[in-house]
C-alpha cells in the first residue's frame, strides 16, 4: 500500500482554485505542479507551483481542455496523480477514464460516478430508485388532454407545462389552477408545434420561491460517505450563483439531518468516492428536491470549510491516496461553528447586462482581518485575458453568527481594492447591504427582485464621486509636475497673477462632465460640476490614494491611473472615468468647410449634382480623371450644393474649387 | 540649519495695522490685475465672437496642462501709460506647463486694440524672449495681432530693443537649439508674419488664421492686385503652398491641441543640479509678511523676518553673523533649492558691501544661485566714508553681481533707492527675474529729498533775481514735483514700464522664486569670472 502513495500532484486547471489547489497539496507535502497556457504563463499558479508545463496556446479548447495534453504534462513532469479542480475537465468522463487508463491518479470519483451523474434523465432515474426525492411531474409518451390534466393534478398545482423539446420560455406555461389546465396545455401545445415542430409537452411541479440548498459529501474508497450539512446559493442571476453560504438560513437541525440523509444516498447509490455536491431545490414548506449532482470540488467550498474548519482539499488527496475518511459524521457534525458567506467577485459589468470584462489590473488588495479569507489569482500588474471565466476572486467572511459573518464580509469587499477592470465589486455590496438578504429570507428570485437590470443599469456616479475623481485626476498630475521638475504639489494650480479655475472634463460611459477646478494652497479644492459646488479639502494624499474631507467628515479614495483612464473608489462605490481634458478636438476632415476642390490636375469627367440639390455625407459630386486614373470626389459632409463650379469635360487645376457645399448646422 | 527666532509680536496693535494696510494695498493690486484682464469695451469682444475667435485667457487655458502653475509676467505692463488704453501692453507672457515642459508663453491679447503692439508691447515680448533665451525655455507664440500701431511708429520700430529685437531673439534662440512653436490664430501682418516665420514649427488656424508681408489692402495699393485674405495667406496655401506654416486646423482647439502635441515632441532639458533636499513649508506662515512689512517705508524692519516667511522650514545659514551686520547674508533652501540670500537691513557701508561682495563669489564658487531682497536707501555718504573708499567698496559689490554666473533673483520689498538698487541687483544687473512687492518703491533719491532739493535749487535762483517767496510760492513749486516723483517712484509705475517682471502679492513670493529657480536651472551655470575689484 505504501508503495503506491503518490508524492507529486499536477493541478489540472489555472486561476483562483490552481492556487488553491496547490497551496493545500504544498501544505499537506506533496510537489505540485502546474500547467499553463500562453495567456497564463506569469500567472499566480505558474508562481506557485514547484513545477509548471506549458499545455497549449491561450483558448481553453487548445489548452486546459486537452486531455492528451494534460497527460504529456504530467508524463513530463513526472506527476502521480492529477487534481482537476472545478470546469474544464473536472466532469468528463472521458479525462477521469484516461488518468486512470495512464496509471495515474485522479483525485476524484470514478468515471462511472461521473457518467452516472452527468447525464440528468438517467440520474434522475437511479435517484428515485435511491429513494431521493425528486420534482414530481410526468414526462410520458401519452400526450392525450385528459392524461396531462390528470398527471398535473398528481403532480399538485401549480406546475408548469413544458414543451419537451423546448427552451428559451416558449412553449411553456404556469399554471396554478385546475380549471386553466387544459386551455394552457392546448396553447403550449400548439406553441411548441410551431416553435419546435413537436408538440410534446411534459409536467413538472413548479417549485415557487425556492432556495438553492445543496450537501457537501464526501466519500472513500471504504464505503464511508458522510456529509458536511448544506450551503445555501440561492442568490443568483440566470443560473449563476452569485452569494453563497453555510449554513442556509432555512435550513434546521432536522432538516439538515434529511437532507444529508438523502445527499448521502444519492452518493451510495453510485459508489461515489471524494468531495462532491449534492443539489436540491428547497421549496418553502420545507420539501427538497433533487437537482442534479456535482461530482468535483465546489467554487463555494470555501465556505463548508471555514464553518467545519476542516481543509477539503486535504482530504480530496487523503482519500485518493486510499485512507478512509478521517472523521465520522457525529466528528464532522459535532465540529459546525458559526456562519460563512461567499461573494464571487468577477470581471464583468453589471450595468451593461453582466459583459465579461478584460485588461490589466492597475490595483489589487485583497481584505485582511480575523474571519476574512480570499481566494484568488489576482495580482497588480496582472492582465485578465477574454479565454477564461469571469471569476477572479472569491471572498469569504467567517463569523460566529450571520449577521457577524454578513458585515465582516461587507466590510471586507469595503476593503478590497480591485481597478483597473470593471467588476462586481459594488453590486456585490449592495447585495449583502439588502435588507431582505440580510434578514435570510429569500430566494432564488432575490436578485431578479431586487436588482432588476433596469435598476442596476440606471445607477450613476454621484457629483461628489465625479469631483473626487477630478482631485485624483489633478493630485496625480501635481505629483508627476513634482516629480518631473522637482517641484513641491503645493504648487499645482498657482498663478501668480489671478485665481485660474482649471476645466476638466470627465467621460463615464457616455456622460460627459464638465468641471472647474479652483485650488487653494495645493489641497484645497473648489469644484463646480453642473451648476453646484463641491468643496473638497485633501488632508493626505498618497501615491494610490488620498485622504479628503468634506462636509466636515474625513473620507479615503483609492486611485489607479492608466493613461487617460482615472480609476478610483471612494464613497462605496467604484468607477472608472475617461480624462478627456486635453483629448485634442477631432481633426475635420479635408473639405470639411464643404469646399470640394480638384484632387489634382485632370479632367471632369462626371458632375453628379447641381446647385441646391441636398447632399448626404460620401455621396460622390464630381469624377475626376488623372493620370488616367479616375477619381470619386466625394462630399465628406451633408449639406445643400451651393455652386457647381465645373461640367464634364473641363479641364480642371488642382486645389481648384469644384463644388461648394453648404455644410448643416 | 537653525530656524529663524521671529521677534515679531503677531498679535501687537503694530502688526495688526500693518496687516490691515497691506493686505488693502494687495487688495488694490488684485483690482488692478482684475482689471486688466478682463475689462473689456464690450464691442471689442463681440467683434472676437463674431469672428469664432477665443479670448487669449481661454487660449491659455486649452494651452497649460491643467491645474498646473502659471507664472505671468508682467500682468500691469502699460497700465500707467496711454491712457490705460492698453491693459497688460495687449499681450500675456509667462511660465507655464504644456505637456509636462517649463515653456515660455508669447500670447496676443486681440481683445486689446485688435491685439496692435504699442512700444511697450514689443518691450514686454522682448523680455519675455530674454527669459526664454537665458533659461533655455522653448516658447509657445500664440500669434493674434493687428500689427505694429502705426502713430507711435517711431517708438516701437527701429531701436535696438524694438520690434526687430524680437525677431533677433527668436533666431538666437533657434541658434541655441531652444524651440519654438507658434499658432497662427488671427492675421500675422508684416513683421508679425515673422513670429511664425521664425519658429520650429507653426499652426495655423483656417478661416481666421493668415500670415503675409502685407495684407489684401496694402497689396491692392501697391500692386493693384485683387486677393482674398485665404488666397493671400490663408491656412490652406501655407500648408500646402508655400510651405510657410506646417500644420491646418479647423479651429482653435484643434490648433492649440496640435501645439500641445508638438510641445510634447520637444526634448526634456537637463536640468543644472543644484543642491537640493526636500522642500518643507516655512515655519512661520508667509501671510504674516503683511503684518512685517510697515506701513510708513521709512520705517526699518529686520529683513530676516521676510526670509523667515519666504525659505523651507525659516531656516537660514547666516554669514557673518556679527560684521557689515547692515547686509544679511547667508543660505537657505526654497523649495528644496539651495540659495544664497542678500537681504538689506539697513545703508550700506564699507564692511556690508565688502561682505556682500564676499558672499556673492562664495555662491557663484559653489554654483549657488542668489536671491536679492532689495530694502536699500543706497550707500552711505560722508567725508568719513569717502575716506574709508566707500566707492570703491561698493563698486566691489556692483562688480561682483555684474560678473555672477549663478542665476540671480530679485525682490523689490520696500525702498530700493540710489546706487543700493545697483549692488542688489537691480533691472539693469540681469536678474534672471525681478519682481516688486506692491507697496515698494524705486528712484535715484527719496520723493521728499528729490522735492525739497529741487525746490532749493528754484528758491536760490529766485533769491538771486532779488525775488522772495512765500510758503505757498515754495509748495507750488515743491508739490508737483514731489506728485510727479511719487508717480514714478510707485511699484505701479515701474511695473507700467517693466523695469521689474511683475508685482507680485508678498504671500505668492514664495511660490513665484520656486517657478522662477525651477525655470532658471534650465541653463547650465558658467564658471566665476570677474573684472577688476578696486582694491
Amino acid at each position: 500500500m505504501m508503495s503506491k502513495r503518490f508524492t507529486k500532484v499536477l493541478v489540472a486547471n489555472r486561476g483562483e482554485i490552481a492556487v488553491r489547489v496547490i497551496r493545500g497539496a504544498k501544505k499537506a507535502g506533496y510537489q505540485t505542479v502546474a500547467v499553463y497556457s500562453d495567456a497564463d504563463k506569469d500567472s499566480m499558479h505558474v508562481l506557485e507551483a514547484d513545477e509548471a508545463v506549458r499545455i497549449g496556446p491561450s483558448p481553453a479548447k487548445d489548452s486546459y481542455l486537452l486531455i492528451e495534453n494534460i497527460l504529456a504534462a504530467a508524463k513530463l513532469s513526472g506527476a502521480q496523480a492529477i487534481h482537476p479542480g472545478y470546469g474544464f475537465l473536472s466532469e468528463r468522463e472521458a479525462f477521469a477514464k484516461a488518468v486512470q487508463d495512464a496509471g495515474l491518479i485522479f483525485i476524484g470519483p470514478d468515471p462511472h460516478s461521473i457518467e452516472a451523474m452527468g447525464n440528468k434523465s438517467a440520474s434522475k432515474i437511479r435517484m428515485i430508485a435511491a429513494n431521493v426525492p425528486c420534482v414530481p411531474g410526468y414526462q410520458g409518451d401519452d400526450q392525450a388532454d385528459e392524461t396531462l390534466v390528470a398527471e398535473s393534478k398528481k403532480a399538485g398545482l401549480p406546475v408548469m407545462v413544458k414543451a419537451a423539446a423546448g427552451g428559451g420560455g416558449r412553449g411553456m406555461r404556469l399554471v396554478y389552477e385546475a380549471n386553466e389546465l387544459l386551455a394552457n396545455i392546448q396553447s403550449a401545445r400548439s406553441e411548441a408545434t410551431n416553435a419546435f415542430g413537436s408538440g410534446q409537452l411534459l409536467i413538472e411541479k413548479a417549485v415557487m420561491d425556492a432556495r438553492h440548498v445543496e450537501i457537501q459529501i464526501f466519500g472513500d474508497r471504504h464505503g464511508n460517505v458522510i456529509h458536511f450539512g448544506e450551503r445555501d446559493c440561492s442568490v443568483q442571476r440566470r443560473n449563476q450563483k452569485v452569494v453563497e453560504e453555510a449554513p442556509s438560513p432555512a435550513v434546521d437541525e432536522a432538516l439538515r439531518v434529511k437532507m444529508g440523509a438523502a445527499a448521502v444516498a444519492a452518493a451510495k447509490a453510485v459508489n461515489y468516492v471524494g468531495a462532491g455536491t449534492v443539489e436540491f431545490m428547497l421549496a418553502r414548506d420545507g420539501q427538497f428536491y433533487f437537482l442534479e449532482m456535482n461530482t468535483r470540488l465546489q467554487v463555494e467550498h470555501p465556505v463548508t470549510e471555514l464553518v467545519y474548519g476542516v481543509d477539503l482539499v486535504e482530504w480530496q488527496l487523503r482519500v485518493a491516496q486510499g485512507e478512509p475518511l478521517p472523521l465520522t459524521q457525529e466528528q464532522v457534525s459535532a465540529k459546525r461553528k458559526g456562519w460563512a458567506i461567499e461573494v464571487r467577485l468577477c470581471a464583468e459589468d453589471p450595468r451593461d447586462n453582466y459583459m465579461p470584462q478584460t485588461g490589466p489590473v492597475l490595483s489589487w488588495s485583497a481584505p485582511q482581518g480575523d474571519g476574512v479569507r480570499v481566494d484568488t489569482y489576482l495580482t497588480t500588474g496582472a492582465t485578465i485575458s477574454p479565454f477564461y471565466d469571469s471569476m477572479q476572486a472569491k471572498v469569504i467572511a467567517w463569523g460566529e453568527d450571520r449577521e457577524t459573518a454578513r458585515t465582516r464580509l461587507l466590510k471586507a469587499l469595503e476593503q478590497t481594492s480591485f481597478l483597473g477592470v470593471v467588476n462586481n465589486k459594488d453590486y456585490l455590496s449592495a447585495i449583502l447591504a439588502n435588507e431582505a438578504f440580510a434578514s435570510g429570507d429569500f430566494s432564488t428570485a432575490f436578485i431578479g427582485k431586487y436588482f432588476p437590470q433596469e435598476q442596476v443599469s440606471a445607477a450613476k456616479p454621484s457629483s461628489r464621486h465625479v469631483a473626487l475623481a477630478v482631485v485624483a485626476l489633478y493630485l496625480d498630475d501635481a505629483q508627476k509636475l513634482a516629480e518631473e521638475n522637482n517641484l513641491s504639489s503645493e504648487f499645482i494650480g498657482w498663478h501668480s497673477s489671478h485665481e485660474a479655475p482649471a476645466e476638466f472634463k470627465l467621460k463615464w460611459r457616455d456622460q460627459e462632465y464638465d468641471l472647474e477646478v479652483l485650488v487653494h494652497d495645493g489641497h484645497q479644492f473648489s469644484i463646480e460640476i453642473a451648476g453646484s459646488k463641491i468643496e473638497i479639502n485633501v488632508a493626505r494624499s498618497l501615491p494610490h490614494e488620498f485622504h479628503y474631507i468634506v462636509e466636515g467628515v474625513q473620507g479615503k479614495a483609492v486611485i489607479a491611473h492608466h493613461g487617460d483612464a482615472v480609476w478610483l473608489t471612494a464613497e462605496g462605490t467604484t468607477h472608472c472615468y475617461t480624462d478627456t481634458s486635453l483629448a485634442p478636438a477631432q481633426a475635420v476632415a479635408a473639405g470639411a468647410d464643404g469646399r470640394i476642390l480638384a484632387n489634382s490636375d485632370g479632367k471632369i469627367v462626371a458632375v453628379h449634382v447641381e446647385a441646391g440639390q441636398k447632399v448626404e455625407k460620401g455621396t460622390t459630386l464630381v469624377v475626376l480623371e488623372a493620370m488616367k486614373m479616375e477619381f470619386q470626389l466625394t462630399t465628406p459632409v451633408s449639406g445643400v450644393i451651393e455652386t457647381v463650379s465645373v461640367k464634364a469635360g473641363d479641364q480642371v487645376k488642382g486645389r481648384q474649387l469644384l463644388v461648394q457645399v453648404k455644410p448643416d448646422a | 540649519m537653525k530656524r529663524i527666532e521671529s521677534k515679531i509680536n503677531t498679535s501687537s496693535a503694530e502688526f495688526q495695522a500693518n496687516a490691515a494696510h497691506n493686505r488693502k494695498v494687495v487688495d488694490d493690486f488684485r483690482e488692478l490685475q482684475r482689471k486688466a484682464r478682463d475689462d473689456r469695451p464690450q464691442r471689442d469682444i463681440d467683434r472676437l465672437r463674431s469672428q469664432n475667435k477665443l479670448l487669449v485667457r481661454e487660449r491659455l487655458k486649452l494651452l497649460l496642462d491643467p491645474g498646473t502653475p502659471f507664472l505671468e509676467f508682467s500682468s500691469l505692463a502699460a497700465n500707467d501709460a496711454y491712457d490705460g488704453d492698453v491693459p497688460g501692453a495687449a499681450c500675456v507672457t509667462g511660465i507655464g506647463i504644456v505637456s509636462g515642459r517649463e515653456v515660455v508663453i508669447n500670447a496676443g491679447d486681440a481683445s486689446v486694440k485688435g491685439g496692435a503692439w504699442y512700444p511697450l508691447t514689443v518691450k514686454k515680448t522682448v523680455r519675455a524672449l530674454d527669459i526664454a533665451i537665458e533659461n533655455r525655455l522653448p516658447v509657445v507664440h500664440l500669434c493674434d495681432s493687428a500689427g505694429g500701431f502705426l502713430p507711435l511708429q517711431a517708438d516701437l520700430f527701429a531701436d535696438k530693443y524694438m520690434a526687430g529685437r524680437i525677431f533677433r531673439n527668436q533666431c538666437q534662440l533657434s541658434k541655441m537649439g531652444v524651440q519654438q512653436v507658434s499658432v497662427v490664430l488671427g492675421h500675422c501682418t508684416a513683421g508679425g508674419a515673422y513670429v511664425p516665420g521664425l519658429s520650429d514649427y507653426n499652426v495655423i488656424v483656417r478661416g481666421t488664421g493668415a500670415i503675409f508681408l502685407a495684407g489684401p489692402p496694402l497689396v491692392k495699393a501697391a500692386t493693384g492686385e485683387d486677393v482674398s485674405v485665404e488666397d493671400l495667406g490663408g491656412c490652406d496655401m501655407h500648408t500646402s503652398v508655400s510651405g510657410t506654416a506646417d500644420y491646418p486646423a479647423s479651429s482653435e482647439e484643434e490648433a492649440i491641441a496640435i501645439a500641445r502635441d508638438i510641445v510634447a515632441q520637444f526634448k526634456r532639458p537637463q536640468k543644472t543640479h543644484i543642491e537640493w533636499q526636500e522642500p518643507e513649508a516655512p515655519f512661520y506662515d508667509p501671510s504674516e509678511l503683511y503684518g512685517v512689512i510697515p506701513k510708513d517705508i521709512k520705517q526699518q524692519f529686520d529683513i530676516r523676518e521676510v526670509i523667515a516667511r519666504l525659505v523651507d522650514g525659516s531656516r537660514f545659514h547666516e554669514y557673518q553673523p556679527n560684521y557689515g551686520k547692515t547686509l544679511i547674508c547667508g543660505y537657505a533652501h526654497l523649495w528644496g533649492y539651495k540659495i544664497g540670500i542678500l537681504g538689506n537691513n539697513g545703508v550700506l557701508f564699507n564692511d556690508s558691501s565688502l561682505k556682500g561682495a564676499h558672499f556673492i563669489e562664495l555662491c557663484n564658487q559653489n554654483k549657488t544661485p542668489i536671491l536679492f531682497l532689495q530694502n536699500i536707501t543706497g550707500f552711505m555718504v560722508g567725508r568719513e566714508y569717502e575716506r574709508r573708499g566707500i566707492t570703491k567698496d561698493g563698486a566691489k559689490m556692483i562688480m561682483a553681481v555684474s560678473c555672477s554666473e549663478v542665476p540671480k533673483f530679485t525682490v523689490m520689498c520696500n525702498g530700493s533707492f540710489g546706487a543700493g538698487n545697483y549692488g542688489m541687483s537691480g533691472r539693469a544687473f540681469d536678474s534672471r527675474f525681478l519682481f516688486a512687492w506692491p507697496q515698494s518703491q524705486i528712484s535715484v533719491m527719496g520723493a521728499e529729498q528729490a522735492a525739497n532739493t529741487l525746490a532749493d535749487v528754484k528758491v536760490r535762483q529766485l533769491a538771486k533775481q532779488g525775488k522772495k517767496l512765500t510758503q505757498e510760492d515754495i509748495d507750488a513749486i515743491r508739490d508737483p514735483v514731489l506728485g510727479e516723483f511719487k508717480r514714478k517712484q510707485s511699484a505701479y509705475w515701474s511695473t507700467s514700464e517693466m523695469w521689474d517682471d511683475g508685482i507680485l502679492d508678498p504671500a505668492d513670493t514664495r511660490n513665484a522664486l520656486g517657478i522662477a529657480l525651477s525655470a532658471s536651472l534650465s541653463a547650465p551655470i558658467g564658471d566665476p569670472r570677474y573684472g577688476i575689484f578696486r582694491m
